[in-house]
Order: structure tokens, then sequence, then C-alpha cells
């Protein structure tokens, strides 16, 4: 925990000490002034610290914070803050959504988003910000633009570049952003042609003391690796899209299509993107794969407590449930925990308190537990809640949903891509409340 | 924690100061710094400046903050070896020493004083050298505003450059360079590239209009005048930006809107996704001011001094005088009816609640929230509950939102309570938030399932949470009677929780509960009095003492005792506990003063000598009005009064109560506080605002191609199926945008040669201006032909065609494209129409314009386009004749080629051996497509030739034109000719007379239309004649019965009847024994839709909608008499 907070500390320092983040931002509504010149005053991020070091979890840093001459809007993404400083008026989700725009940005030109990975290309970064915005507006934030100006760094580049003193911003002129599918860049040429689908579904759920369903949906993504040449027409069809209650759309997609005849019909990005997100909420649709037996108790005026955990399968259509982990936030009162599991391997992390299994795949012959004994602080009173089960799972192959890609045709070109289709079922916040 | 933080911060802000003190003086600035730091970077940066190439990442980089920070403070600034670098010719040097230097910026240093070697290489040919000295110059240029005045001239001359690309950077990098001298400059550069025929130009433009007003206000007149100019654009890249100039320039001129609503509706779907928000949220602050409230159905009055204001703008208005006569006359209420316009709106947005972008998801709910009737708002609530979803911060912000909403509208979001249920893993102000939404969305059903989840809210380890939901159960309990003392009795358990906290919040939410109902729950009271003696916070102390004071009548035993206690404790207790030990205190001497006198005064000397005044001041004050004394008798007598008035109970209310007055999902909303900048969401006007402002006058010969082009293109995503409905003229300018761009981004990907890819487009933009400027003039023509007969109709009709052309060869290339079943649809000669056979359309280039018309694979509706052509008529007839022969799959046009046989203009007898007949040919008439083109047949049975046949003065009723026939000089003896006249008969079947001549007589004839053939086939699918028949119900559908005779049951028979009587064109369908057929009235192109329902046993229902009713019903009649003969 330290660790992080020092990391945050520094990166948003850094953020904030060079004017592009903040500044670029800042403009966002013309404070330019404030902004062009070099008083970006860092003292700005003195409230930001305040506000940090107020909430006790970084979770907690309210988004938005108010001080006497600014704004500052903030999002926390891997380890890390993004902080917008603003002067007037402006939609905050404009700003956040914004802010996750920059930081994909980031993740798809250096492979993570992170705290090195911004320090290690900070020129990138500056021309990166530069061409996403002008004067504080959203210039182009689509990834197959922007990399059709600055080509991502990859190592051979980075070689030949020192070798050759060639750049990294690319040389010719930016036609996709003048076309009417700015999201494609124009001329892409691949020997193979393939077009790989993910559907991957995600269970929200929450199962209460006695193991009834309080809470269950899925929500699930379509995400897609186009690699395809020239400008293909591609149209998605589903066996049984009236499955899909409410869904989101990547802008490629026509929506009047979708309306009149339930077909994604959309001439792709290049590259990886997310098609749809969709999200199944009727509730008897929802199975849930797995079941939870717990016993967990804390004996009063006792030092020790028992832990048993027991999980098993139930509804799993026939397909081998994977990657089980269980992760438990226990009472802060926990000290330690000595626990035997059938299966797998536990980890207990005594200063924050989680209680992390692997258990791995489940087989219905021998049903993976994790029992033993609770130390407690002794003198302390026994805890009150018992903890929530937090559990992770992943069945290949298989859309719990029932969903199920019918077929995809390509108009427009005339070569005969690969295609493919793949479905993950996975945990999304699955909780179990004991 | 706390030393980390000092660490960094402490370092942080010395370095800041510093930074500043260069920033103010930089000539100051190089000497600064401490030389052995310098010294100890020295070799470093030797190495740097000898073996560049070597890596190309900034050196400092990867070094920690502390070294950095600390650097930063002291690092002289000289910089010599960048300015060598800077110096050389050589690109790759350039190159890193920019890179080092913009490294540097982003760390916060300070690099001014490399002012002069950088802005030299604002030339340099080096792209990326280039755009980082751009990035260096707007970072700096204020500061050394002398210098920055010798990279003008660079800008300058880029302005200029053929390659739009280049002209936009340079007005981009112009614009942001803060210096005011050269406001005149970049004034002039935004005026000129404010009208750029590059659509990326003029978006450049647009923003760079709040950057000039941001440098220089005293602009704002003349940068209005850019953004009407730039409002009126067309094309989806510039709307976004010109609103959101618009919205920072002058936000109050909503007058600018008006005309540009309607295509900001139409547009909006296609914008990219940054301009949605914008444009949307301007849009709702435009509704407001504009429309009438949906939700307030009566007491409207009529439209009255309002519409004076606006009246001097428009045409149509009504004198203030019959207005004034018109209000008195009718009763003062009229139901309530949503403005068409007001109707787009809402129509246009509701698609974008798909949007994969949060904060257009956001926008479009807010404008729900803010415009929609009741009824409707519903729709929003299913996207905000996906956007849950979403990251933590997105989920913060909509949950503040969701809070205000579900207070107004609770049924919306009721159907997905369990949505927020609360996960041990939310963070804590996501926990709250959605509580609050539970707490506002429980009601007498649900409250049962909200308190048991609230049961286990309450075990949670997070006592903030913890807290909170106990206020929550009290404000369950005090909107809820049924569950209050369900909810009470929890409360009261929780007094026995071991954290003080819960116990604490548990005793002030009893507090209030107890105060609506405290005769009950003596019990209760006895209770919390004894937690006296546990119970630390202050809070919750003193709100037991208030309960014990207040209620002490129902207490009489345990209260003196309470004060005891009270009193002996009372210096080391917490300012507000004092006081309440005052109230207490006074209370009971007033109901007991036996028992508790000396206490009190015991108390009220302590009181008397407390550090805070406040208590003193209570305790003087509570001493006067209490203890009876000589002088102060007056009040003293009502002290009872004062002190145990019965006190209303307190109303828990949620904290975003009443927030909605902020617009949703803005700052202002979120802080509950307006923001700089914060533009007041205005309140519906009482009446009405004139509509017609918004009205586009249009020329009446583009409107109808126009509508069909829209359907086909306007929106290509997204577009809602109904679309269509909206108010005609609104969608004037769009297709030409769409096609425009299209077109050109189809030769972009053709040649892939940025230069060509201009010339193309310069081309385009002429004869954009040119058809622009020319609506204008036929727009004065349309109405001047109401009142007199038309005499110069060419000039505009050649202009439109060749402006036409554009849009249409891309449309029918792509249509090029299509599989048969499309082909088939494809009957539309008028496509096939121009100078080039289609089959020489370069497949290449077909190929992508095909993949742009975004709507080519749904069977399109293929409407008669009937552009206007400068081809001839015959060779149009010839290629159409070509592709009826290609295509044989289009039974239902092959049969009629004309409609109704030969009629008879003039008889051969009466015409002395001039016959003259006439056929509807039923092809499109070449010059307008409003025309009927009808074909003259003369033929010559005398035996001298006929010279000079021509139309005489028509005299024609009101809206009806004719289109003559070229004079035909002379006409041998036998001989026959054909001609084609188009004629207007304005949807009407009144008789167009006119007269004949030849060079020595004047015969007078008369050609009256058959209702069938005032109309022109259309192409709708199933579902969407469906849609549109569901739209034309009521007062435009007409159905008459009728019996089908034997000879009339075959499918081909009845189609081949049906299209012979009237000019439509069939509409598959499903069911053997349905036929359907759609076309529009030439005129107004409103649809005409015929529906004949046939059983086996020959009883048929024939059903026509359409608008013109009176074509509707004479149309019924007519095809009914052709089936049943």
């Amino acid at each position: 925990m330290p660790g992080v907070e020092v990391t945050t500390q520094r990166l948003c320092r850094a953020t904030l000490r060079g004017p592009w983040l903040a500044a670029g931002i800042v403009a966002l509504h013309p404070m330019s002034e404030k902004h062009w010149k070099s008083v970006v005053s860092q003292s700005v991020c003195d409230y930001f610290f305040e506000a940090q070091e107020k909430a006790a979890d970084v979770e907690n840093v309210p988004p938005v914070i108010s001080t006497p001459h600014h704004y500052l809007i903030s999002i926390y993404r891997d380890k890390l803050f993004f902080v917008s400083v603003i002067q007037t008026e402006v939609p905050p989700l404009f700003v956040i959504e914004f802010l996750h725009r920059v930081a994909d940005t980031f993740q798809d030109y250096f492979g993570e988003c992170s705290e090195a990975a911004i320090k290690d290309n900070v020129v990138i970064v500056y021309e990166l910000l530069e061409e996403m915005l002008d004067n504080g507006f959203p210039l182009a934030t689509e990834s197959n633009i922007l990399k059709e100006l600055i080509k991502p760094p990859t190592i051979l580049r980075s070689v030949v570049n020192s070798i050759t003193g060639s750049s990294n911003v690319g040389d010719t002129l930016p036609t996709g952003q003048l076309s009417n599918i700015p999201w494609r860049r124009a001329g892409v040429k691949y020997t193979n042609n393939e077009a790989y689908f993910d559907v991957v579904e995600e269970i929200d759920a929450i199962i209460d003391k006695s193991g009834s369903t309080v809470f269950a949906e899925i929500q699930g993504v379509i995400d897609a690796c186009i690699k395809l040449s020239g400008m293909p027409d591609l149209s998605l069809s589903f066996m049984n899209p009236r499955l899909l209650d409410d869904v989101s759309f990547h802008p490629c997609i026509r929506f009047k299509r979708w309306e009149s005849e339930r077909v994604l019909s959309f001439i792709p990005p290049d590259g990886n993107f997310r098609l749809i997100s969709y999200r199944v909420s009727s509730q008897n649709l929802v199975a849930i794969p797995v079941y939870v037996k717990h016993s967990i108790s804390f004996k009063e005026n006792s030092s020790c407590g028992r832990f048993d955990i027991t999980i098993g399968p139930k509804q799993n259509m026939g397909k081998t449930i994977e990657a089980i982990t269980v992760t438990v936030h226990m009472p802060k009162v926990v000290l330690n925990m000595n626990l035997t599991p059938t299966q797998g391997s536990y980890t207990f992390d005594p200063v924050t308190k989680v209680l992390t299994w692997d258990v791995g795949k489940i087989t219905p012959q021998k049903l993976p537990s994790l029992k033993g004994l609770v130390n407690l602080q002794s003198g302390a009173p026994k805890p009150e809640e018992n903890p929530s089960l937090n559990i992770q799972f992943k069945i290949q192959q298989l859309a719990i949903s029932g969903l199920k890609v019918n077929r995809l045709d390509m108009y427009g070109e005339k070569y005969k891509p690969f295609k493919g289709v793949k479905y993950v079922t996975k945990a999304g916040k699955f909780q179990v409340r004991t | 924690m706390q030393r980390f933080l000092q660490l960094p911060g402490a370092a942080v802000r010395p370095g800041g100061r510093e930074a500043d003190q260069e920033a103010a003086s930089p000539v100051l600035a190089p000497e600064g710094g401490a030389p052995p730091w310098y010294q100890a970077l020295q070799p470093e940066e030797l190495r740097w400046l000898q073996a560049p190439e070597e890596d190309t990442t900034p050196e400092e980089s990867l070094e920690g903050p502390c070294p950095e920070a600390s650097q930063s403070q002291s690092q002289p600034l000289r910089h010599d070896d960048l300015k060598a670098m800077l110096d050389t010719n050589k690109d790759s040097l350039k190159l890193e020493a920019m890179k080092r230097i913009v490294a540097m910026i982003a760390r916060g240093k300070n690099a001014s004083d490399l002012f002069p070697a950088v802005v030299k290489n604002v030339a340099c040919k080096n792209i990326e050298v280039k755009k980082l000295v751009y990035v260096y110059l707007v970072r700096y240029a204020e500061e050394q505003q002398d210098l920055a005045l010798l990279s003008i001239s660079t800008f300058q001359r880029g302005l200029k450059d053929p390659n739009q690309l280049i002209r936009a950077s340079a007005l981009r990098v112009l614009s942001s360079i803060r210096v005011p001298i050269i406001v005149p400059i970049m004034m002039l550069a935004i005026k000129e590239a404010a009208s750029d025929m590059s659509p990326y130009v003029r978006k450049t433009a647009a923003h760079a209009i709040p950057k000039l007003y941001s440098l220089d206000s005293d602009q704002k007149d003349q940068l209005i005048e850019v953004i009407e100019k730039l409002l009126a654009d067309k094309t989806t890249l510039v709307a976004g930006s010109v609103v959101m100039a618009f919205e920072e320039v002058c936000p109050e001129r909503i007058d600018l809107i008006h005309k540009n609503y309607r295509k900001l509706c139409n547009l909006l779907i296609d914008v990219e996704e940054w301009g949605q928000v914008v444009i949307i949220s301007m849009l709702t602050r435009y509704a407001r001011t504009q429309f009438l409230s949906p939700t307030q159905n009566e007491s409207l009055l009529e439209e009255n001094s309002e519409k004076a204001f606006y009246g001097s703008e428009e045409d149509e208005a009504k004198g203030p005088g019959s207005e004034e006569a018109a209000s008195t006359a009718l009763p003062t209420r009229k139901p309530y009816v949503m403005d068409p316009d007001h109707r787009l709106l809402l129509r246009n947005t509701k698609p974008l609640l798909q949007s994969r972008s949060a904060a257009v998801v956001m926008a479009v709910a807010q404008l729900y929230f803010h415009l929609a009737p009741k009824a409707e708002v519903g729709v929003i609530a299913k996207a905000l509950v996906r956007l849950l979803r979403s990251h933590s911060e997105v989920q913060y912000v909509v949950l503040q939102n969701v809070a205000t909403m579900s207070i107004k509208r609770r049924g919306m979001f009721e159907p997905y309570l369990k949505s927020f249920y609360i996960r041990s893993t939310d963070p804590t102000q996501i926990k709250i938030l959605k509580l609050e939404v539970l707490t506002n969305l429980a009601n007498e059903t649900n409250i049962p399932t909200v308190l048991r989840e609230f049961q286990t809210y309450i075990r949670s380890m997070d006592k903030d949470f913890v807290a909170a939901t106990i206020q929550a159960i009290g404000r369950c309990a005090t909107n809820i009677g049924r569950v209050r003392d369900t909810c009470l009795n929890g409360l009261v358990q929780l007094l026995s929780n071991r954290d003080e906290l819960v116990v604490a919040e548990s005793v002030v939410v009893i507090k209030k509960l107890l105060q609506m109902q405290p005769a009950q729950h003596g019990e209760i009271i006895k209770h919390l009095a004894k937690l006296t003696d546990n119970i630390q916070v202050p809070m919750a102390r003193a709100s037991i003492l208030w309960l014990i004071g207040e209620y002490c009548e129902h207490v009489p035993r345990i209260a003196p005792d309470v004060l005891r206690k009270m009193a002996k404790s009372f210096t080391a207790e917490e300012d507000i506990v004092k006081l309440q030990v005052i109230n207490l205190a006074a209370k009971l001497y007033l109901t007991n003063s036996k028992q508790t006198k000396l206490l009190t005064q015991y108390v009220l000397s302590l009181a008397k000598y407390d550090q805070n005044y406040d208590i003193r001041d209570r305790a003087r004050f509570t001493r006067q009005l209490i203890v009876p004394s000589e002088q102060g008798g007056a009040l003293s007598r009502h002290a009872k009064k004062l002190f145990l008035a019965p006190k209303p109970a307190p109303v828990l209310e949620s904290s975003f109560k009443d927030r909605d007055h902020f617009q949703l999902g803005s700052l202002s909303h979120l802080l509950n506080a307006k923001a700089t900048g914060y533009q007041e969401l205005p309140d519906w006007p009482e009446e009405a605002p004139d509509p017609s402002v918004r009205n586009v006058e249009v020329p009446e010969w583009t409107k109808c191609s126009n509508r069909e082009k829209r359907k086909e293109k306007e929106k290509p995503f997204y577009s809602d199926s109904e679309g269509e409905s909206g108010p005609t003229e609104s969608a004037d300018s769009d297709p030409e945008s769409e096609s425009e761009s299209e077109s050109k981004s189809s030769s972009e990907s053709g040649s892939g040669e940025s230069s060509s890819e201009s010339d193309n487009e310069d081309q385009e933009e002429d004869e954009e201006k040119g058809r622009s400027s020319e609506s204008e003039q036929s727009e004065e023509e349309g109405k001047k032909k109401k009142m007199k007969k038309r005499k110069k109709v060419p000039e505009g009709q050649e202009g439109g065609s060749s402006s036409d052309e554009g849009s249409d060869s891309s449309s029918s290339s792509s249509e090029s494209e299509m599989t048969s079943e499309t082909e088939e649809e494809q009957v539309e000669p008028a496509s096939w129409r121009k100078k080039t056979p289609p089959s020489s359309k370069s497949a290449p280039a077909a190929k992508e314009v095909s993949l742009l018309d975004l709507e080519d694979f749904t069977p399109p509706s293929v409407q008669p386009v009937s552009p206007p052509t400068v081809v001839s008529t015959s060779l149009a007839a010839d290629l159409e004749g070509l592709t009826l022969t290609d295509s044989p799959l289009v039974p239902s046009l092959l049969s009629p080629v004309s409609g109704a046989g030969r009629q008879e203009l003039l008889h051969r007898v009466a015409g002395e051996g001039l016959a003259v007949d006439y056929t509807f040919s039923r092809q499109p008439f070449s010059g307008d497509p409003h025309m009927v083109s009808v074909h003259i047949h003369f033929s010559n049975s005398s035996d001298t030739p006929i010279k000079g046949l021509h139309v005489g003065t028509p005299k024609l009723p009101p809206g009806i034109s004719i289109q003559e026939f070229p004079e035909i000089e002379s006409l041998a003896p036998g001989e026959s000719t054909t001609v084609v006249m188009g004629i207007n008969f304005c949807d009407s079947t009144q008789a167009a007379n006119f007269q004949l001549c030849t060079q020595t007589r004047q015969f007078y004839v008369s050609i009256q239309p058959p209702v069938g053939e005032l109309m022109a086939p259309v192409f709708l699918s199933e579902n969407e004649f469906k849609k549109e028949q569901a739209k034309l119900t009521g007062m435009n559908e007409i159905t008459e019965k009728l019996t089908l005779p034997d000879t009339c049951r075959s499918d081909h028979i009845v189609v081949q009847k049906v299209t012979a009587t009237a000019n439509l064109g069939r509409v598959p369908c499903g069911t053997s024994d349905e036929y359907r057929f759609a076309g529009r009235t030439l005129t107004s192109g409103s649809l005409v839709l015929l529906t004949l329902d046939a059983r086996p046993t020959g009883a048929a229902q024939l059903t026509v909608n359409s608008e013109k009713m009176v074509i509707g019903t004479m149309l019924v009649k007519d095809v009914v008499q052709a089936l049943t003969q």
C-alpha cells in the first residue's frame, strides 16, 4: 500500500508539473491565460494532494474537486491519477471520458499505461496530447487517426530511428481525419486477412447468505480484432439477437440496420476495438455456474474463529469451470489464518487482511474446500459482519447468455478473410454474502 | 504516508516558485543557477552532445523525482549544447534537441531562453521537428512576443498552401500564439479560413474563434459574424466545433441558432462524440427558450406579444392586430401540441443513448429529463443504468444525476432498483450515492426488500457507509409511515451496537423520528437516557439531552437525574452538549422547578463563566427568561411558551432535492453550486415563441429530391426510421454535405494522393457554393411563380442539374455494386440518365463510394430521384429502354409504360388537319421533378405544312405551371412528331388550359390529368411501408370495399390494373393475397400508399393512405372502377 501511495503521488506530480496534461485540459474552457503562461500554478495540485490525503483509499478521491479558482477533475487508472484543471463549466463526464480516452491511447501506444511508460515516452505523450486537444477541445481521439499522425514506438522502430534519424511522426498527412469514417485509416494492407471476435460475458451477481440470488445480470462485450485490407464492410448476425437487452455501439455500427434487422453492419476500424457492449438483465436467464458453501464464525471472547468454504459447480452447461479465485477481505481484527486447502494454494496478507485462494479447476468428484482457523487480535470484540466472498472464474467456449454468432459476411473486398469467434464467460462482480 | 507526502510536496513548492520567477524574468534566469549542479551534470550533457544518436529517450526521464526536482531548482539554463544542436543542418540533431526541450517543458522546467534558437527552425522541413517547434512556440510565444513575430510569416505562407491539412495546421498554430499584436492577422486568417473550401480548415477556424476571443474579447462582434457564417455550414465536421465556439463566445445569441436548428438536429447523429455533447447541451437550452413545456398540458395561453418580438424576422407573421383578434376570439386554452421541431430534437437524439461514450449518453439523458414529456423520459433509465458498469468516476457522476432524477421521477428507475444494490467492494463514495438512490426509490411496495438490503449494509465494516445507511433508514421511516415502527425498532437495536459511531448516528436519527410521535415512545427515551453514560459522541449526547428536555413530561423521574449527571460533567462537555444541557435545565425548571431549581442555577452559573461566549450568552439569556425577577417580567411570563412550544417534526430530505434547477450533467449540478461560465437553464416560456423563425426557405424544385436523398444518406448510423417525418424544410442542405464528403473520400482513397484530392474537392466546393447561391435565387423565383407565369425557368434548372450530378453519380454507382435484390429496386430510370452510361463508372471508385454510402445494404428506398438533367429526353428514353431490357426483374413497371392510353387533345377536324394526342409518359420530366411529363403527338393530316407550332400564353389556375415544348418549325403533310412538355399540376386535377398556336391559328386546348398520373412510384420495403402507413391513419386513410370480378383475380391482372390506373410502384408483400403500392405526389412529395386486400372469394378491400385526402379519395374511386370493370 505505501508503495502505491508513492507512485501515485509521484506521477500525479509529474503529470501536473508539466503543463501538458493539466494544461492541455486546463484549456478545456479557455482559462488559457493561466495555462499558456507558465503559471499553470502547480499549487493547484496541493488541493488534489489534500483531497487524496483525506480519502483513506485511493478509490475514494472524489473525481471532481472544487478549488477557489479551478475545478480539478481526475480519474484513477492503473495506479495513476490523471488530473485535469478546469476553469469554467463543462460537463464532468466530458472530461472524464476524455481522460479515459487519453489513458486508453497510452495503453494502446505503450502497451501499458504506467508511470514508467509515460516517463520513457514523454515526447510522444506530448505529441499525442497536442494532437488530441486543440485549445482544450478534443480533436483527434480515434486511435486509427492518431497512429497515422504519430507512429507508436516499437523496439525495431526506435533502433531504425536512431540509425537513420527518421522520426515517429508520420510523414503522410492524416487523411482519415477528413473522411466520413474517421475511425478507419486508409490504405490498410495485410497478407493474411483475419477477423476475430471475442464474445466475453461477465456475470455480475450478488448471492445472499442462504445461497439465493439477490441480483444477477450478464454484461457482455464483443471485442474485435480486425486485420483486413482495404475497406471491408462487415455484417455480423446472431442466432438470437433478441437476447440483447441493452446495447451500446462503436460509432462504426449502422444503427438503423440494427434497429430493423438486428444485424451488426459496419466498416471496422483497423486493429483491436470494442464492437458492442450489451446487457442481459432478466434475472431468470442468468445461470449461476458455481455455488459456495460457507461457514465462517468467530467465537465470542476468544481469539480464534473457524473458516470453512467449499465451492461446487452448478449449471455449468457441461463445461469446466477454470481459474477460480476467491478473494476475501477479512475483518481488521483478524491477525492470521491457518488454513488447509484441498486444492490450489492460498495466501493471506496480514497488512491488507486480504485472503486469496487460487483454486484452479473444479472437478466434480472432489469439490475444492478451504478449512482452518482464524487468529484474532486478543481482547478485541468479535467482528460483527462476516466478510463477503468475491469469486472469479472463467468458462471457455461458452457464452452463458446463450448468445451465438450466426455468420459474418464481408462485402466490398474480393479476398476471403479468415474468421473466428471465441466465447468466454467470466465472473464479473460476483459476490457471495456470508 | 504523511512522510511520503511531505517529501515530494516540499520539493514541488519551492521548485514551482522558482519556475515562476524564472518565467517572470527570463533574462535573469540563466545566471541564477548554482554551479555545482551544473558541473555535476556536465559530463552527461556532453555525452549527449557527442553521441546523440545513441538513444532516443531523453536522459532524465528515467530518474526519480527527487533529484529531478532539485535539478529544476538549481540547474543552470544555459543550454549551449542544445543551441548548438539546433543550429546544425542535421535534422536528426535538431530533432534530438527539440525532444529534449519538449521533455523539459513536460517536466515543467523553463526553456524560454532557447526561444531564438528554436524559433529559427519553424520552417524546418522535417515534420516532427516542425511539430515540436510548434509545441514550443505555443508554449513560450507569449513571453517572447517580439521574437515570436518572426515566425508569423511562415504561418501566413502556410495559410495559402494548396494542401488543406497544411492550411489547417498553420491556422491552428497561428491562433494558439498568444501575442496580442497579431490579433488583426488572426482575425483575417480566421475569416478567410471560415470560407475555405475544405471543411477541415473551416473546422480549424471554428476552433480558433475561442482562442482569439480569449486573447482579445473586443473582437466579439466580428467573431460572432464568423460564427454565424460557420453555423450555416452543412458538414458534420464543422458542426461540433462551431457550436463549441458559439458556447464560448456568444451563448446568449440564441437567435443565431434558429435557422440552423433543424440542420443541427439532423446532422447530430454523424457528428463526432465530443461535438455531440456540446451540441446537445446547447440545444437543451435552446429548446427551453423556444418550446412550451410538454408537462403542463393546460393553461397555455394563446401566443401573443412574444411573437411580435420575433415578428420582424419572419415573413409569414400575421399582423399584430389579427393576432389580438384571434386571441380574444378563441378560448384562452388549447390542448398542448408539441412543436414538430421539439419532437424532431427528441427523436434525433434518442438513438444516441446507444453511444459508447458516457458523456453523450449523459447529455441525451439530461436533454430528455429537461425536455421530454413525462411518458417518454423513461427511455433514458436503461442507458444510465448501463453506465453504472463503467469506470468508477463515470459511476460517480452518473449516480449523482440519477439521484437528482430519482427524486423527481421515481418510477423511471424503479425497475432497476437492484442495479443499485451495493457491493462490499464499491468505493465508499459510490456506496453512499447508491444508498441515496435506493432511498429515493423506496416506496410502499418495495420497502421490505430495500430494508432487508439495508440490514446487510448495517453490518458492513465501512463505518462511514454504515452511518449513511442509518440515515437512509431514517429517511425511509419518515417517508413511508407504514414502516416507521419497524425502522424505529431496528434503530433502537442498533443502540446496543459496539461501534460508537453507529450508536451515535442511530441516536440522531431516532431523535428525528421520535419527534414525529413522541407520546408512544417513552420507553425509547428512557433507553436513550441510560445511554448518556456510555455515548461519547457529542452530537449523539446533545440529541439525547434535547429529547429528554423536550419530552420531559414523559420521563418525569429520569429527567432530573440526567440533568444531575450532566451538571457534574458539564465542564468537560463539548460546546454543543453544553448548550443542550442549558436547554434541558431550562425546560426542567419550567416544568418541574421543585426538583431542579438548584441544579439549574448551578448549571447556569457554570455556564456563565464558560470560555465560549455563545454559552455565556445563552446562560444569561436563559436566566433572565426563566428566573422571575422584578424588572423583566414581561417575557418570563411567556417562558414556558417559548421553551416548550410544540416543534414541527424535521423533514428528512435528500440533499439532491431541487438540484435539478441546474442543468443535469453539468459541473454546477455536480457541485451544487454555480460554476464559472454556467449558463442557466431557462424556464419554459409561458407562450411559445414563433416557431416559424426556424423555417428555412427552400427552393421548391430542390425540396423533393432533397427529401429523398436525405432518407438515403443523411443518417448513415443510428438514424431513426421515423426520421423522415420531420419538417420538410429542415433537410435542405444536408445531402450536399454528405455527398461532398463522400465523393471526396472516395477520391482520396482511390488516388491516395492528397493533392489530387484537394483539387477534386475544390470542384465540389464550387459546386456547392454555386448551388447554394442559386437556391436563394430560385427561392425568390418560387415565390414569384405563384403570382405570374414563369418564364425564366431554364437558368436555375441548368445549374441545379449540374450540381446534383455529383451526388447522383455516387449514389448510382453505389447502386451498381448492389446485389440483384437491390437491382430490382433500381428501376428508377432517372439514376441511369446521365451523360455517361453506367457501365463506364470505373469500378474502384465505385467500390469506395458504396462503402461510404452507408445505407446501401439495406434495400434502399430508391425513390424517383428524378434529378433535373441536361440530357435530352430522347436520350433519356433510350437509356431507360436499355435498363428495362437489362433488368427483366421488374414486372410492375414493364406493363404500363404510359398510363392512360392516348387522349385526344385536338381533333383533326377542329384543328383543320392538325390532330393532336397526348399521353402521360410516366417518365420523370427532365426539367423539373415536380412536373408531369406529357408526350404530345402531332400529326398533320392536311396537305399543307403546318409551321411554327408552339404553345401560346396559357391561362393557368394558380400554382399550375407548364414547361413548353420547343417550337416545331414545320410539320410536313402526312408527317407526325412527338414532343414532351412538362406540367406541374400542383397535385390537383385541375385542367391545364393553354393555346396551341401555329403561324395562322390558335387552338384552345386543355389537359386534365387523371389523379393516378399525379404521382410517381416510390420503392419502399415492406417494413417502411408499414411504418409509413401507420403514420397515415385516421383522416388520411380511405377505405373502400369491393368485389373483384372473376376476370380480375390473378396477381398479374390486379397489379396491371392498378398500375395502369395510377403511377405507383409495387411494394413487396409477405402475404399472398395482399397487394401494396406506393408513390409520391409529384409536387408536394406526399406519400400515397395503396393496399389491396383481396380474398380468394373475390371480396376485397382497398385502402389508400395519403396526406392528400382529395387525391386519396379520387384514387380510390378510380382504382375501384378499374378493378371492377
